[in-house]
């Protein structure tokens, strides 16, 4: 029997207000990911071993992801480092309530990049107060769950150049114009198989919520 | 928390989350999100989608002995970064953009004022003060524009922006905003391309004022 806490985390001040918090117990954390888990260990028991499997698990992922974008692979590997860092300072703001582990991750990994590389602090949202109409419990948790799943289901349903492309729009190579000069695809195509990708995927998010 | 009818478009917020916005750009946007519900959903859409695709990358392999490193220094305390929290009118991205302080008008003339908060190669951010029943003088733009109300409210041609509004102009929108009555308007303006005040100053003026 796995206990997770899910209190929501301190967060940044924000313009209005803060939202209650709630507490569940999950058995044997079934159902979460095992990136939840391992997030929320480091969150609650600053677990090492956690960190080091999500370290084994996540690194080597993070660098390919990092790579893609054009960055060598010992940049690649600086940033790597920041964000395992950042995931380990920063795992107090997890709320699973919210996000999903890999999307955490991922808006981690894009904010450090882009910190690291143009060297100024990317502008970042106040954090908003929780719906009133929405009391967090553990069912939103699963929901996301469940969406990150689908998801991933999708992206590996998608044509080899509607994911080229995706990826490219995800991973912060820039423009539309500097997609189509990298890829030698005429900027047309280039929006036109974005907007396809997307809208999968969009499909597949419309049919979770 | 107020109305919003003006969002930012999904695909900005798509580039939002990739970092693919010029910084300029970003400011707006996460300063409208700092009141819009709606587009922090659509912001977490995108997550989640980047975050399915970072989990479907693929792998390359670490430099020997990286894991180690960084396990060896989890807990060396990282260097203090400020926190600019949302103040006043001025949501947390703005205040970072002040570091924590007030703004420094500078007047235009007319009684409209500005504060540059930013100038880069991918465009430039400012705020800027138009007391109520002034128009900001017609500008053509050159580039794109988005102007986010952080108090009071303006009207042009397209219709009314209040507080968390955000209006995107492009070389096809020529306009007159004018700040309604009530409050004086305070908006935060990011442009890629340097702005035309057509109506306010002789052209020459323009890199003294740098607008
Ligand atoms: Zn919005």
């Amino acid at each position: 029997m796995v206990t997770v806490n899910l209190d929501k985390p301190p967060g940044r001040k924000a313009l209005h207000g803060v939202s209650p918090g709630a507490t569940a117990a999950v058995s044997n954390g079934k159902a979460f990911s095992q990136l939840t888990i391992w997030l929320l260990a480091i969150r609650d028991q600053r677990d090492r071993a956690a960190f080091g499997a999500l370290f084994d698990h996540l690194a080597p992922r993070l660098k390919g992801f990092v790579m893609r974008s054009g960055a060598s692979s010992a940049l690649a590997e600086e940033i790597v480092q920041d964000v395992m860092l950042t995931i380990w300072r920063k795992a107090s703001q997890f709320d699973p309530h919210k996000a999903q582990a890999s999307a955490w991750i991922y808006q981690i990994a894009r904010n450090r990049h882009i910190d690291i590389v143009r060297k100024e602090h990317r502008p970042v949202p106040d954090e908003l107060s929780a719906d009133p109409g929405l009391e967090p419990d553990a069912s939103q948790i699963l929901g996301l769950e469940q969406e990150a799943e689908q998801l991933k289901l999708a992206i590996q349903q998608l044509q080899p150049d509607q994911k080229e492309m995706i990826e490219k729009a995800y991973i912060g190579q820039l423009t539309h114009q500097e997609i189509s000069s990298q890829t030698g695809l005429p900027l047309g195509t280039v929006k036109s198989r974005i907007r396809l990708g997307l809208g999968r995927l969009r499909k597949e998010l419309k049919g979770l919520r | 928390m107020p109305a919003i009818t003006h969002h930012i478009p999904d695909a900005m917020i798509a580039a939002y989350a990739a970092g693919s916005l010029p910084h300029a750009f970003a400011m707006v946007v996460a300063s409208h999100l700092s009141y819009c519900r709606d587009c922090q959903a659509a912001l977490g859409a995108h997550q989640s989608a980047g975050g399915a695709l970072l989990e479907a990358a693929h792998s390359e392999e670490l430099s020997p002995g990286m894991k180690a490193s960084v396990m060896a220094i989890l807990d060396k305390p990282p260097t203090p970064e400020p926190v600019y929290d949302a103040k006043g009118i001025y949501p947390g991205p703005v205040m970072q953009a002040l570091k924590g302080g007030a703004p420094r008008w500078r007047t235009l003339g007319m009684g409209v004022k500005q504060n540059i908060l930013y100038e880069g190669d991918g465009g430039s951010a400012r705020l800027l003060y138009i007391p109520a029943g002034q128009a900001v003088p017609d500008h053509t733009h050159n580039g794109l524009e988005l102007t986010l109300v952080l108090q009071g409210s303006f009207s042009d041609e397209t219709g009314r922006f209040g507080v968390g509004d955000v209006e995107i102009g492009d070389e096809d929108l020529e306009h007159t905003p004018v700040a309604d009555a009530g409050d004086p308007c305070i908006c935060l303006a990011a442009t890629d391309a340097p702005l035309r005040f057509s109506a306010l100053m002789p052209r020459l003026l323009q890199p003294l004022f740098r607008i």
